[in-house]
């Protein structure tokens, strides 16, 4: 996206160096040519003129609703990623940025990333507001505790790109800062075989929905006390204010750390608040977890690769 | 300067030109203080009205933990206490100097009574351990946690309504006194009709407030 | 009545003790009581500017620690924006002017005005105790929940600060719509109004409808943080961004606040020196009110990457282009006016001239921040610095100083050094430009502000703005010195020394006590140089 907003970034400064240079050299004339030359002169009485005034609102409204209209249509492309994203979770704490690989890759400080992909970041905090921003990328976004937020980029070229955070922080806010790491195909892969160990961020989620004892009431089937979570990511719920809600990331966060907010229809508000008790890490794992418990029980054998890797090896990105 | 004013009502500041003027600045000015009021109060009714879009069963829940009755009893105290006042307005333009400081007097204890009926209410709330921070217990509640919100709202916005409050008997003894010594006559009590404003904005602020804090969802056959 | 027989007494010379000044009710004084007190806050905001420049010339944040560095920008922004800019042109030259403009004998309410000294003294009181008790590190955003729940320093102390000192502003407003109301002379109709009032008019609307809201936010931050009482922050319920809503519903307007009687001043300067009615001068007047309400509407866009809906955004995005044609409009306007004028370079007008060159680079930056795609760039980075002090400094300040210049000889009835205040002018000018004009740059090339320690590749940009700092030290210190000076040594002015139209030229210089010692009767239209 980094040459569309440049493009239009540069039609911006040439506009303002337009108007800049055609007003006040207007004024410089103007000056000039009616410079007092008689202590007692004064000015031809002019009150005004319609015609010019409307010229002089209708041309720049016309500039301006061009410009929305570019910027506007700009804005909603970055704002939704596209379709098979490779998804990295970042959780953002004073004053550190931790990034979470679905194969269980964790990096602190520093986001590798291959070349040519849609990369989808998926972003909370631990604390305070926090904002991750790659100047590179031409790409900003807060980072909310208490919420999910997301980012998308395509890089075009390996390398190592400036990380900020862009939201003031607190003491050390101006060290809260890393790199992305873009790197070419293969090295990718390579980088992704160097030890990961512990397992993809599902089954590390799976392993925490046990110590934490979820599976006593979430069972597979029906017969536990709290609703089964099997192919329930995506899904619509039905609350039992007769509301529905798309059981997405943020709901699926809601529950966890604030299970009697939205109840599901037919059970009783007996889950514990675990608020406290498991880290954003810890949730987003739980999260990704409950996202790859599919419907079908034949395909329901842990996250699997991430699919948007595979999806973009195929397409070599050219943005 | 001053001589040239020699001739006017001793109320009349030097910087206005008659009586009539200086009336009309003060009510003006008032009018404009209470446009901040409104904005002030709007600031909490913006975020009242977020919470209870996102939390509406929790505030229900909550907000049956208040007491309807107490409320009650204090809404009507308040709609009195703006009758006395609209009389005390209405003696002072008839410069009735005993009929001022009978509805002075009654519109000062009528607030004095809905002050200490909301004093009840709050030392409930403390006994119950329903003021928000580390001591909130709100054992019933399905979830505390936006409960605790719902009390927050309530315990900042009745407050600084009954800070409202304090501040008009205060402004009522003020008036009252005054009245006492006869200031107030016919050609002048811009004094009593500017408070008297500001009395009736902040009965009309409570009346507001009565239903968003303590009726939610008490309508209707179903009820709770 | 006659006056002609008695010596005539000024408002300065109406009394000398310190009660005669801290107990009075006469506008002009209180303006000057005004002057002095965001005088003082503004050469403490510039002391804490210099030490920022002084540590970012370097990248690694060797000169004070993170934290001190925190603290230092915090209460940079602090007192400037709610103890100079805000107060600056309303609290010093419209109470000075208002009642001299509209042939009144003073404000509506003199005693309120009084009171509403006495409230920001308070204010800057608690946020001066804030500063000697260590300071306090949110930045002057307070954005929660850092500051209801994590930061460590002294947020309550200046956010009540800030809470008395919106009281201020609220009075002064207040006072301001009443007498332009109700305190007109005779035969001042609302179009015989100079466009200073005009502006002065739509800042007092500002003033009254947004400060409330402000007030009532940073109250429900003091809760949090110390009842704890859950309002912003998401452990307890609450949602951060309501916080940034409700601080930008005021703090945007208030920017307004600050440029709109800039904007009064430069149409009066305009006029005086081009001895030229403003052209288009119902215009000029009308866009300072549609300013003040479409500014209302436009706070989301400093929330474009707070997780705002892109709808909203978009929204806020097309409103924010459209409060830019009512300034583009008064640009073209005054620049219109030059036409066929009588152009004079007094130093008034060197500030002019100024601040149509910072206020157009100013202004049309602001497109880029209105423009969702490029604002996702350059938010929260030096760019956004750069844009803002070219409208605050670059507008206000310049227009501040242009009024004060213009207006000295009527206020103290003496004449400055004319050179010296022309060769300020073109000091200040070059030293603006040179410090924040490289801040676009490396706002561009991404430099986030609020940063105690930065990459390398951005220190040129560093530099140049802190050489341009040192500069535009040198320039605002110019003024201080002959413009005091001025008072003890200065030539005594005239009742008109500028030849210029408008009801306080008529009166002496400095004026009597009760401003006219007759009310006078407006009986031609404003700026009416041509006879």
């Amino acid at each position: 996206m980094a040459p569309q907003v440049d493009a239009l970034y540069f039609f911006l400064v040439a506009l303002t160096a337009f108007f800049t240079l055609l007003i006040s050299g207007f004024v410089v004339y103007f000056a000039i040519k009616y410079r007092r030359r008689a202590a007692d002169e004064t000015g031809v009485p002019i009150h005004g003129n319609l015609k010019l005034e409307i010229t002089w609102t209708v041309i720049p409204l016309i500039i301006v609703l061009f410009i929305f209209g570019w910027s506007a249509r700009l804005f909603y492309t970055m704002a939704r990623p596209p379709a098979g994203t490779l998804d990295v979770y970042v959780v953002g704490k004073q004053w550190m940025w931790k990034f979470q690989h679905p194969d269980g890759h964790a990096e602190v400080n520093e986001l590798h990333v291959p070349v040519g992909t849609s990369v989808k970041l998926t972003m909370t905090s631990q604390d305070v507001i926090h904002d991750l921003y790659v100047p590179d990328f031409r790409v900003k976004a807060d980072v909310l505790p208490g919420r999910y937020t997301h980012l998308w980029f395509k890089a075009t070229k390996p390398g190592r790109y400036r990380l900020f955070c862009a939201e003031y922080c607190g003491t050390n806010h101006s060290g809260m800062v890393g790199w992305v790491v873009v790197l070419e195909r293969a090295e990718y892969q390579k980088w992704l075989a160097g030890g990961a160990g512990t397992g993809t961020m599902a089954q590390t989620g799976e392993k925490l929905f046990k110590d934490l004892s979820c599976v006593t009431c979430h069972k597979e089937d029906t017969t536990g006390r709290g609703p089964t979570l099997i192919g329930l990511y995506g899904k619509a719920v039905t609350l039992d204010n007769g509301n529905a809600v798309e059981a997405d990331e943020a709901y699926l966060r809601e529950s966890i750390v604030n299970p009697r907010a939205k109840m599901v229809s037919g059970f009783q508000p007996i889950m514990p608040t675990f608020q406290g008790l498991v880290s954003e890490e810890g949730l987003l794992q739980l999260i990704e977890y409950i996202k790859s418990l599919k419907a079908v029980p034949s395909n329901a054998t842990g996250a699997a690769a991430p699919p948007a890797a595979a999806a973009a090896a195929a397409t070599p990105g050219k943005k | 300067m001053a001589g040239a004013h020699a001739t006017q009502h001793p109320k009349l500041q030097h910087h206005f030109d008659n009586l009539d003027q200086q009336f009309e600045a003060s009510a003006l000015g008032m009018w404009l203080f209470l446009v901040t009021e409104i904005l002030f109060f709007g600031g909490l009714f913006l975020a009242y009205l977020v919470y209870r879009i996102a939390y509406p069963e929790a505030f229900a829940e909550a907000s049956h933990e208040l007491d309807v009755v107490l409320g009650g009893v204090n809404t009507a105290v308040l709609i009195g206490s703006s009758l006395t006042m609209a009389m005390a307005v209405w003696s002072a333009q008839l410069g009735k100097r005993s009929g001022q400081m009978l509805f002075l007097a009654l519109t000062i204890g009528l607030g004095l009574v809905f002050l200490g009926i909301k004093a009840v209410e709050y030392s409930h709330k403390f006994e119950h351990g329903l003021v928000p921070g580390p001591n909130f217990r709100f054992e019933s509640a399905r979830n505390p946690v936006p409960a605790q919100l719902f009390f927050s709202l309530y315990f900042v916005m009745t407050g600084i309504h009954a800070l409202h409050m304090i501040v008009g008997i205060g402004i009522m003894t003020v008036l009252f006194v005054m009245a006492f010594k006869g200031r107030f006559t016919r050609a002048y009590h811009t004094p009593v009709e500017v408070s008297g404003l500001y009395w009736h904005f902040v009965d009309i602020v409570w009346i507001f407030l009565f239903p968003l804090l303590y009726l939610i969802d008490r309508h209707g056959p179903v009820g709770h | 009545m006659d006056t002609a027989a008695t010596p005539h007494a000024n408002y300065l010379t109406d009394g000398y003790g310190l009660k005669s000044w801290l107990l009075t009710k006469d506008h002009k004084r209180i303006g000057l009581l005004y002057l002095i007190s965001v005088s003082a806050f503004f050469v403490l905001g510039a002391v804490f500017a210099g030490l920022i420049r002084l540590e970012l010339m370097t990248p690694a944040g060797d000169l004070v620690e993170s934290d001190v560095y925190n603290k230092i920008f915090t209460m940079h922004g602090v007192i400037m924006v709610f103890f100079f800019l805000i107060p600056a042109i309303p609290a010093v030259l419209g109470n000075f002017l208002v009642p001299l403009m509209i042939g009144a004998k003073d404000l509506a309410f003199p005693r309120l005005n009084l009171l509403s000294w006495y409230v920001y003294t308070i204010g800057g009181v608690f946020t001066l105790w804030a500063l000697v008790n260590g300071g306090v590190d949110t930045g002057w955003t307070f954005y929660t929940p850092y500051s209801s729940a994590f930061s460590n320093s002294n947020v309550a102390l200046v956010v009540v600060g800030i809470f008395i000192n919106g009281f201020s502003s609220i009075l002064t407003g207040l006072n301001f719509i009443v007498t332009i109301h109700k305190m007109r002379a005779p035969g001042m109709t609302w179009f015989r109004l100079p466009l200073f009032i005009w502006a002065h008019y739509a800042t007092a609307l500002i003033m009254v409808l947004g400060t409330p809201v402000i007030a009532i936010t940073l109250v429900m931050v003091a809760a949090e943080r110390l009842l704890h009482f859950g309002i912003f922050d998401p452990t307890l319920g609450g949602d951060p961004v309501l916080f940034q809503h409700l601080f930008w519903f005021y703090s945007h307007p208030a920017v307004y606040i600050m440029i709109l009687p800039a904007m009064g001043v430069m149409s009066e300067l305009v006029a005086a020196f081009s001895r030229k009615r403003i052209f288009g001068y119902e215009v000029v007047a009308f866009s300072s009110l549609a300013i003040a309400v479409v500014g209302f509407l436009v706070w989301g866009h400093h929330m474009f990457v707070s997780s705002q809906s892109v709808y909203a955004a978009m929204a806020f995005s097309l409103l924010s282009f459209l409060v830019a044609i009512p300034s583009a409009i008064k640009v073209f306007n005054w620049s219109a006016t030059l036409f066929k004028g009588s152009i004079s370079f007094d130093s008034p007008m060197v500030y002019v001239f100024g601040f149509i060159g910072l206020f157009l680079i100013g202004g049309l930056t602001g497109l880029f921040l209105a423009a969702l795609a490029v604002d996702v760039h350059v938010h929260d980075t030096y760019f956004v610095v750069a844009h803002f002090h070219y409208i605050m400094v670059g507008g206000t300040i310049m227009m501040y100083l242009g009024g004060l210049h213009y207006w000295w000889p009527k206020i103290f009835g003496k004449l400055y050094h004319e050179g010296l205040a022309r060769v300020s002018a073109v000091v200040i000018f070059i030293g603006f430009n040179l410090t924040f004009f490289p801040q676009f740059i490396v706002g561009y090339l991404g430099m986030p502000r609020r940063y105690h320690a930065y990459p390398p590749e951005f220190q040129l940009w560093n530099i140049l703005s802190s050489a341009g700092a040192v500069m535009l030290a040198v320039g605002y210190a110019m003024p201080t010195f002959y413009l005091l000076y001025s008072l003890v040594k200065g030539k005594p002015a005239p009742a008109n020394p500028w030849g210029a139209k408008g009801l306080e030229w008529e009166t002496p210089s400095p004026p009597p006590t009760h401003n006219f010692d007759t009310t006078p009767v407006v009986t031609e239209p404003p700026y009416n140089y041509a006879k």
